[in-house]
């Protein structure tokens, strides 16, 4: 609640508040998002990564069905990172409101719930918080085969282990794109300065990425959201995944399918009801 | 009670209070010892650069001051320590004859290998530092953080945590607490919803 209260007061201080639209209509779950997401973000693996326990992941992908026999069976792929909730005021998100050590924080510049792994001391509270499974734990330290450590990103820092680590919209490259504003003195970054990796790698281009507090972005426009309902959309076809528990996600999906938009709330209506 | 008693048995005995003192003063200037000089010297390695390098003589010389090979790249990143080309720019005569210069000609431009430096201002992996932000936008100059580097003569040594691994320059200016503290009175932007101060990831990476 603290952290809550003290949101509020600055609120309006805001700037960017990022967010990613994901076109479930265009998604065929090739898995490229989540490959150039672990290239990008030197994603450490295990000798048997079909263990999914113990494999680390920020973008995973779902595969869901409308559970109806043959030949009405429909299935579509749910590309899932971290949602980069706001909660119910700006910062109370579910992780960020459990972390005792201040690891993981809401943003209000932007909107990213940023996690830095050399603060985390590996509690996992924000595990146990976070309603989306999109946080990990490293069991070991990363071992890299012979060679391959010359071609992790610089940018991005490696995790080791006993830390929690998740999807952060390529921070990185946001920090990179306010380096080169700063030094053309520019105030502001452009949409195409910052894109995350996964959107970059999208071959179906179902990624949409951009801030949502600018009406000129293409998210802004396909998504239409209501800020007077925490950043609900007005788009009909678009949804967040489990909006009733208010965890207000910066990620958004589009499907113009009814059965996949129930889903995303498990097929629970205003009353409750499944 | 018991104090009346100590005192009175001290002042039979002044001789040995002067011991104690004595004994007192060795001690602490042993202690001071220890931790001033035995201790650093433990726990600092020292190494030499791999050649001495003046920063006095160079930026009196070059066209741009210190930009001349420090300096912005056009994506905005800051590319600090110059590559063996840069030097070479200058150094395809001997300019100077001395024995850095010799050395430099002889051992890395001719086989054009890089200089191994040992970087004084070398910060942990898991720091994001934007020279843009810093040199341009709040138009710091370079020596709030690296001091008078500019006006050295020489390549003093680099001195390393050999608990920590990282360098003393780096302990004693430029700790998260000397930038956090700096963000603090300059109130960037109080974005954190944590802490009200400036968000992690401004620094982190
Ligand atoms: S999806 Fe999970 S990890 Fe991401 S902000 Fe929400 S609660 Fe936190
Ligand atoms: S595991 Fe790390 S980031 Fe998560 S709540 Fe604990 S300290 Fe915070």
């Amino acid at each position: 609640m603290i952290s809550g209260t003290k949101a509020m007061k600055t609120k309006t201080k805001q700037t960017y508040h990022f967010g990613m639209l994901i076109d479930l209509d265009r998604c065929n779950g090739c898995g490229s998002c989540m490959v150039a997401c672990m290239s990008e973000n030197n994603i450490s693996f295990r000798p048997d990564e079909t263990d999914k326990q113990t494999s680390i992941t920020w973008m995973r992908m779902y595969r869901i069905s409308n559970r109806k026999p043959f030949p009405d069976t429909e299935r579509c792929f749910l590309p899932m990172p971290c949602m980069h909730c706001e909660g119910k005021e700006s910062g109370h998100s579910p992780c960020v409101s459990v972390c005792p050590v201040t690891a993981t924080d809401y943003d209000r510049n932007t909107g990213i719930v940023s996690q830095i792994p050399s603060r985390c001391f590996g509690c996992r509270y924000c595990m146990v918080a976070c309603p989306y499974h999109a946080r990990s734990f490293n069991w070991w330290d990363p071992v890299w085969p012979k060679g391959m450590e010359q071609m992790l990103n610089p940018d991005v820092s490696v995790r080791m282990r006993g830390v929690v680590e998740k999807c952060s919209f390529c921070y990185h490259r946001y920090q990179s794109a306010r380096d080169k504003a700063h030094l053309q003195g520019r105030p502001r970054i452009e949409e195409s300065d910052y894109q995350t990796s996964c959107t970059e790698a999208c071959p179906t281009g179902a990624i949409t990425f951009g801030d949502l507090n600018n009406p000129q972005h293409r998210i802004t426009q396909m998504v239409n959201p209501d800020r007077n309902l925490s950043g609900k959309p007005r788009n009909p076809q678009v949804f967040r995944l489990l909006e009733k528990l208010g965890t207000n996600p910066s990620v958004y999906y589009h499907s113009s399918k009814q059965w996949v938009r129930e889903v995303s709330d498990n097929h629970i209506d205003d009353k409750g009801r499944s | 009670m018991s104090r009346n008693t100590r005192n009175s048995s001290d002042q039979q005995l002044p001789g040995s209070v002067r011991l104690h003192a004595l004994a007192f003063m060795l001690g602490f200037g042993c202690l001071l010892l220890i931790g001033w000089v035995a201790f650093p010297a433990l726990l600092y390695k020292n190494t030499p650069q791999p050649l001495s390098f003046n920063h006095r003589l160079h930026t009196k010389i070059a066209d741009d001051g210190c930009n001349s090979c420090h300096f912005f790249r056009k994506d905005g990143r800051f590319s600090g320590i110059p590559g063996i080309e840069t030097c070479r720019a200058c150094h395809t005569k001997v300019e100077t004859g001395g024995d850095s210069e010799t050395q430099l000609i002889r051992d890395y431009i001719a086989k054009t290998v890089e200089i191994p430096w040992q970087v004084y201002a070398r910060q942990p992996d898991s720091v994001f530092f934007s020279h843009a932000a810093h040199v341009r936008s709040a138009e710091l100059g370079c020596e709030t953080c690296h001091g008078d580097i500019g006006q050295s003569a020489v390549s003093r040594h680099y001195e390393e945590n050999v608990m920590t691994g990282y360098s003393r320059d780096m302990e004693e200016s430029m700790k998260m607490d000397d930038c956090a503290n700096c963000h603090e009175e300059t109130k960037q932007d109080g974005a954190s919803a944590q802490t009200d101060r400036d968000g992690c990831f401004i620094c982190h990476k």
